[in-house]
């Protein structure tokens, strides 16, 4: 009974999605309009362009600014996160500013950048890591306030060094809190990258895009919109993975407790 | 029983005051009393009675307002390292991240011996019987084997004295006194001397040599109480005794009763050095 | 495939800094509960005497005073020439030009066109998304069978889209509008499907109980208990949708303060640039803070109903 409830599960899913796919195959097919080609056409450009065509000229430099500037923004953001966690003094002194600077809508710093680093990799590298640095602070910092009291007092009593209090206690404490703050700012950083690639690149996934419109080449601009929805979907499914893999006994521990 | 040896522990004129001057609370008000070695000493109190905040202090955890706590006659300003606490919160105090194994081996890191160490632990999780559940992870386990942890890593610790703050509160009567026992045999077996705070009448008559009973806030010693029962201790005999059933009414009425406590000289062993403050000015005990 | 934004993780600002009751940390700070006085069995570490970081005070005194010193050293470091002063003027020439815009007739109307760009897209949104993710998330058929889709559009990054819409609608606010909608759309219909779906079963169960109509159910269990996360999705995708508008007004050019912000760097005016930085941020702030507000107060009140049901 149970195998027959799973395998009508995967049936559904399998079956909406498939359904979805054949519609907009069917609907595609037909000519609606410059904006559009069929879908045989669009996964014909996409082979062509990312396998393995334009892969090193656009996939490679995203992906590395990607990482560079989210690698960046993680260090950056645990680091004062923790500081501005462990002193209310500091917390309370940074709190207006930290969140002013959170505030601003991320692509409006898009044309400072370029007047600063130009628009090569360093601008869209800055530009993720800056924004990106603030959801980590936030939470990472909101984690080390929180960290519970008893266990800290615990900590205390059997005489732990700092040191071993932050490598026992305060950073596994935290990890959790550290990925909520990693997965807000890794979805950040994708649009930025996609954005600041639109608006002044000379590589790029975006760039491509974006040139692909121009001049009017539909089925790659449709490559790339689909390989930006997959870049997306990949990453955050990723931090999915590894939130489950490191932060494992805080998910079944709070599914213990209900 | 007198012993010429100063006493283990050593709480002189101990006061807690929380709060600035405008709007402040008195937790303690001022408490003497002593722990010898060996000794198995219950603290019990009526609730908000500041008995948590007394043992915090004592375990160095909190700075009092004024007075001390000395500790083999060095005044305490953190934990000092023959000491170890069992909290009340065992889901608190227990660390989720880590193995039942690991849990109990942390405060032993910064010794060099491993293989002295890993024994250490082994024995610890053997004396509470979860030797089988070192490689589980605390939320995995019921509440009272929890608690079993946060003893068996007290244990491995080696203290010289343990000190436990309502420890079986939170777990249910059965387990309660399972672990009761466990912890008198553990004090016969490693020669610890223990201070149990617990709010449980019954609990502080039957695990103790000594009953010390705080008064409500602004809290002091009400009465101290020497328990004359047979070192053996079980969960039905030693309930049965006529002696148990007169101490245990003794306590719950220094608790209820204020300065109408029947303090006769009987109570009060010739051992006790120190006068209780509360005898001597009726106005500090309010009720 | 993955957790939804429960209702109140996320903080978009650090929530215990201030106002809150906190717990003491590892360095020993103290901390008190609202009342100003520490109950007892809080743990001090220092010997009691009057605490000034408990007053109500104190947040407020430090935040400004932190702000003053971000000023100041923004100031010096311009001046100083740490940083090239052509690049980043110091706030003694930006904050006389932000003045002077807020004085101005041309800023408030571009701040109008974002604003209402940004309105129409996300009220667009919320029109849609709510109710289509309280269909799917229902019942479990179309929960189990549309979940994955809707995952997987909710990650696609909504900026992907510019080049269509421009090739659809142009320099038009039907542009701005259907980036918003997708940008935002799906993680609103994503949210209100676990909100739907996770109190299902309490519902069955409690509308079992009380012999309730499917319209009593919907009125009485279902929408109470789902309204926290549809909550704390609004708060997300508002601050999305913002972006959403300002990339519009860069890269397709529809008025906004976006597309000001664009046109003072080819211009060259980087103190109006500067400036009208600050005043975007202003903004975010006061729509996050709006959000933020309404969110929490829903969440107060779904702790005390979930605690209730929970008995």
């Amino acid at each position: 009974m149970r195998f027959a409830r799973r395998y009508s599960d995967l049936i559904l899913e399998i079956a909406a999605t498939a359904a979805l796919l054949a519609g907009a195959w069917v609907y595609l097919a037909g000519d609606r309009g410059y904006a559009w080609v069929s879908v045989p056409e669009m996964l014909g450009a996409f082979k062509d362009a990312w396998l393995f065509d334009r892969f090193s000229s656009d996939v490679v430099p995203s992906l590395s600014r990607l990482a560079l500037g989210f690698g960046v923004a993680v260090l950056l953001g645990i680091a004062v996160g923790v500081a501005l966690g462990m002193s209310r003094v500091i917390r309370m002194l940074a709190l207006p500013v930290v969140s002013f600077l959170r505030a601003v809508p991320a692509v409006a710093l898009l044309p400072l950048s370029i007047v600063l680093f130009g628009i090569d990799s360093a601008q869209k590298v800055a530009v993720i890591a800056f924004v990106c640095s603030w959801p980590i602070v936030l939470n990472t910092a909101d984690g080390v306030a929180s960290l519970d009291s008893t266990m800290l007092m615990t900590a205390r009593s059997y005489r732990l060094s700092r040191l071993e209090l932050i490598r026992y206690v305060i950073a596994p404490g935290i990890v959790p809190r550290v990925f909520t703050g990693m997965r807000v700012s890794i979805s950040l950083a994708v649009l930025l990258l996609v954005t600041s690639e639109m608006v002044a690149a000379t590589s790029g996934i975006g760039f491509f895009v974006w040139q692909a419109q121009l001049t009017f080449s539909i089925a790659d601009m449709w490559a790339g919109i689909i390989l930006l929805g997959l870049l997306g979907y990949t990453l955050n499914g990723a931090f999915l993975l590894l939130e489950k893999r490191f932060c494992r006994w805080n998910t079944e521990m709070k599914g213990n407790r209900s | 029983m007198t012993s010429t040896r100063p006493p283990l522990l050593a709480i002189r004129d101990l006061a807690k005051r929380y709060g600035d001057d405008v709007r402040s609370v008195e937790a303690i008000r001022g408490v003497d009393f002593d722990i010898r070695e060996d000794e198995f000493v219950s603290i019990v109190g009526p609730s908000g009675c500041g008995k948590t905040t007394l043992l915090k202090c004592m375990a160095g955890l909190l700075e009092p307002t004024s007075g001390t706590v000395q500790f083999r006659g060095r005044v305490v300003h953190s934990t000092p390292a023959e000491l170890a606490v069992v909290f009340q919160d065992y889901s608190r105090s227990l660390f989720p991240w880590m193995s039942v194994h690991d849990n109990v081996l942390l405060p032993l890191r910064k010794r060099r011996d491993l293989a002295g160490k890993a024994l250490l632990v082994q024995r610890a999780l053997d004396a509470v019987g979860l030797s089988a559940f070192s490689a589980h992870f605390p939320w995995q386990l019921s509440g009272g084997m929890q608690q079993r942890v946060a003893i068996a890593r007290a244990l491995a610790y080696q203290p010289k004295v343990l000190l436990m703050d309502e420890p079986f509160a939170s777990v249910d009567a059965q387990t309660r006194s399972e672990l009761e026992d466990l912890v008198l045999s553990l004090r016969a077996e490693f020669g610890i001397t223990v201070v149990l705070v617990t709010h449980d009448i019954d609990e502080s008559v039957y695990m103790g040599d000594r009953v010390v009973v705080l008064s409500k806030p602004p809290t002091t010693v009400q009465e101290s109480l020497i328990v004359d029962l047979p070192r053996e201790r079980d969960q039905i005999r030693t309930k049965e005794l006529p002696e148990f059933a007169r101490l245990r009414g003794q306590v719950y009425r220094a608790i209820k009763h204020g300065e109408r406590t029947l303090l006769s000289a009987a109570s009060t062993s010739p051992e006790e050095q120190r006068p209780e403050r509360a005898l001597q000015s009726p106005e500090r005990t309010p009720w | 495939m993955r957790t939804p934004t429960r209702p109140g993780q996320e903080p978009t600002a650090i929530a215990s800094a201030a106002g809150r009751p906190q717990r003491m940390t590892a360095v020993g700070t103290t901390n008190r509960g609202r009342a100003g006085a520490a109950a007892p069995g809080q743990i001090t570490t220092r010997p009691v005497r009057r605490d000034p970081l408990g007053s109500p005070l104190a947040p407020v005194v430090l935040g400004s005073l932190g702000c003053v010193l971000a000023l100041t050293i923004w100031e010096l470091a311009s001046q100083l020439g740490a940083v090239p002063s052509a690049d980043v003027p110091p706030p003694s020439t930006v904050l006389p030009t932000l003045a002077e815009e807020l004085a101005g007739e041309r800023f408030w109307v571009s701040i109008g066109h974002t604003l209402t760009q940004w309105a129409a897209g996300f009220g667009l949104s919320i029109v849609v998304a709510v109710p289509v993710g309280l269909l799917l998330g229902s019942n479990e058929a179309t929960w189990r069978a549309f979940r994955p889709l809707v995952e997987f559009f909710r990650t696609v990054p909504g900026n992907a889209l510019i080049p269509l819409a421009i090739l659809l609608w142009g320099l038009s606010l039907q542009s701005v509008v259907f980036l918003t909608v997708f940008g935002c759309g799906w993680s609103l219909i994503v949210q209100t499907m676990y909100g739907v779906h996770d109190v299902e079963q309490e519902a069955r169960n409690t509308a079992a109980a009380f012999r309730l109509s499917r319209l009593e159910r919907v009125r009485w269990v279902i929408l109470p208990s789902a309204l926290p996360y549809i909550v704390t999705g609004l708060r997300i995708a508002s601050s999305t949708a913002l972006i959403i508008a300002v990339s519009a007004e860069i890269l397709i050019g529809v008025p906004g303060i976006g597309q000001d912000i664009a046109l003072t760097r080819t211009g060259g005016q980087v103190d109006r640039m500067y400036a009208l930085i600050l005043a975007s941020g202003v903004v975010g702030i006061v729509i996050d803070v709006v959000f933020s507000r309404f969110e929490r107060h829903f969440l107060r009140w779904h702790e005390s109903q979930r605690r209730w049901a929970e008995k």
